[in-house]
């Protein structure tokens, strides 16, 4: 097929029409889903949620590693705060039942399930600690940092680096020493593990698919995410996670406070 | 009620006949905040006894580049803070180094008590009461830092164990008075403090203090 003329180069971008590839998002989603993708290692995608959306994330084959980052939708200053998700919970390792809550004291998503505990210590890459490791930490490269391709999906959602705060990772694993601190890398994951989040709140949601920054492997490894989300319902006061603990009924309280004065509750 | 305001004393020798550029006493519940150029160290010290100081720091010529707690727990591998710790941006470059410190442990997890949090952790009745982000929004303002810039931070003097299980909580403190920490800066840095208001839990011993900042 010939591309030396605009008629020959048209066929030829228009041949490539029905394309299949693993890593790829699925338009339209199938069987009424609202957003159904393969994210390849290495690199990125991201969302705005209606509330209520139930988003699960799987490892398809064993090393995926989702960094991912919440911001409410339409005021994106009010984000992910990692500190008050462990301290307000009283754990390090959230799974399901618990809540990712923003630093207005009100809940971004409850965790619905989860077959690894969501990775709170670590947060991710960067492109100095990639090239030191790998010899490579650039977005377009083999061993893309998480944050330079956090960056590139905050950046199509009009947010810049400053946007960026501590994020959290699933699949993975951290655990630290109860005596001395230190930290150990456990390789948490197998193929099929999945953690469903529900989105409490409109949302933003940024995920960078690449290897943990402590994975203790001297070469990067990093194998395609699954990402599929149903419409649902947020959390209601009837749900026995709206009363799980005083804490989760107060950041419940919160949010349905300010959900309803703003009459989208 | 009248906000208390930091007791600046720009003096060339201090009470112990040591040279220092900058020796301020920050009161209990209020900011502080300082440029510190690369090679100077700023000591932090625990007057009272047990007073958890919320601090930030950023790179003076570039504020996006900041304190980040999962670089600094990357680099070290470990959560907690002494001697030797390297604050790392989140950029992964060297901010300020631990030099001396005479605790023994700090807290790199626990972030900042909010007004919002502290609903949460205690309920709304605490809403009136006086909390870090607040001190680190008022005194970050000066510098034209924002909401956006605020992320988790350093708590000097502050004791938060993780056990086996991931039951993390704020305890009763390991610090007494007069003990400190000393850190140098790697680069020219921007250091935001909030000497911590909270009477809710154990990290000021449910009496906020003073501290003292003195810059080398
Ligand atoms: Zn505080």
């Amino acid at each position: 097929m010939t591309t030396a003329t605009t008629h020959g180069a048209r066929d030829h971008a228009r041949a490539q029409d029905g394309t299949e590839v693993e890593a790829m998002p699925r338009i339209p989603a199938p069987d009424g889903a609202v957003w159904a993708e393969t994210v390849a290692g290495g690199n990125y995608t991201h969302k705005v949620l209606a509330r209520g959306t139930e988003v699960r994330f799987t490892d398809l084959e064993g090393d995926a590693c989702a960094h991912v980052l919440l911001y409410v939708a339409d005021r994106p200053f009010e984000r992910l705060n990692v500190a008050d998700t462990v301290k307000v919970l009283w754990n390090a390792y959230p799974g399901a039942g618990h809540l990712l809550l923003s630093d207005q004291g009100r809940v971004l998503a409850s965790v619905l399930a989860a077959d690894v505990p969501v990775e709170t210590v670590c947060g991710t890459s960067t492109l100095a600690r990639n090239t030191a490791r790998y010899g490579d930490g650039s977005p377009h490269g083999a061993s893309p940092a998480g944050r330079e391709l956090l960056k590139l999906a905050a950046a199509k959602n009009g947010l810049a680096p400053r946007d960026l705060p501590p994020s959290i990772s699933f699949f993975k694993g951290v655990r630290v020493d109860p005596d001395d601190g230190r930290l150990t890398f456990e390789n948490s994951s197998r193929p099929g593990a999945s953690i469903t989040l529900r989105a409490e709140m409109p949302l933003i949601v940024l995920v960078a698919n690449t290897a943990h920054p402590v994975d203790p492997r001297p070469d990067y490894a990093c194998t395609p995410l699954d990402v599929l989300a149903r419409p649902g319902t947020p959390t209601r006061p009837d749900d026995p996670l709206w009363n799980s603990t005083p804490e989760a009924r107060r950041a419940f309280l919160n949010t349905a406070d300010h959900l309803t004065a703003r009459g989208i509750a | 009620m009248t906000a208390p305001k930091p007791q600046q004393r720009d003096v060339e020798r201090n009470s112990e006949g040591v040279d220092v550029m900058s020796d301020v006493v920050v009161p209990a519940r209020a900011p502080w905040s300082a440029v510190i150029a690369a090679g100077r160290s700023l000591t932090i010290t625990d007057l009272g006894g047990n007073q958890a100081v919320d601090f930030l720091v950023y790179d003076a010529h570039d504020t996006a580049v900041r304190y980040s707690a999962p670089d600094t727990i990357q680099a070290q591998g470990n959560i907690y803070l002494s001697t030797e710790s390297v604050l790392m941006s989140n950029e992964h470059t060297r901010l300020m180094t631990v030099t001396a410190d005479t605790c023994g442990r700090h807290d790199t997890l626990g972030g900042a008590c909010s007004k919002e949090s502290n609903t949460l952790r205690y309920g709304h009745h605490t809403w009136s009461q006086h909390a870090c982000v607040d001190n680190f929004l008022a005194e970050g303002a000066k510098h034209g830092l924002g909401k956006r810039d605020l992320v988790s931070n350093v708590n000097w003097f502050m004791n938060v164990p993780v056990e086996a299980d991931g039951t993390l909580g704020i305890v009763d403190g390991r610090s007494a008075p007069g003990l400190s920490v000393t850190l140098r800066a790697e680069t020219d840095v921007l250091v935001l403090v909030s000497n911590c208001p909270q009477i809710n839990n154990p990290c000021n011993g449910f009496d906020p203090t003073p501290v003292r900042m003195t810059v080398r």
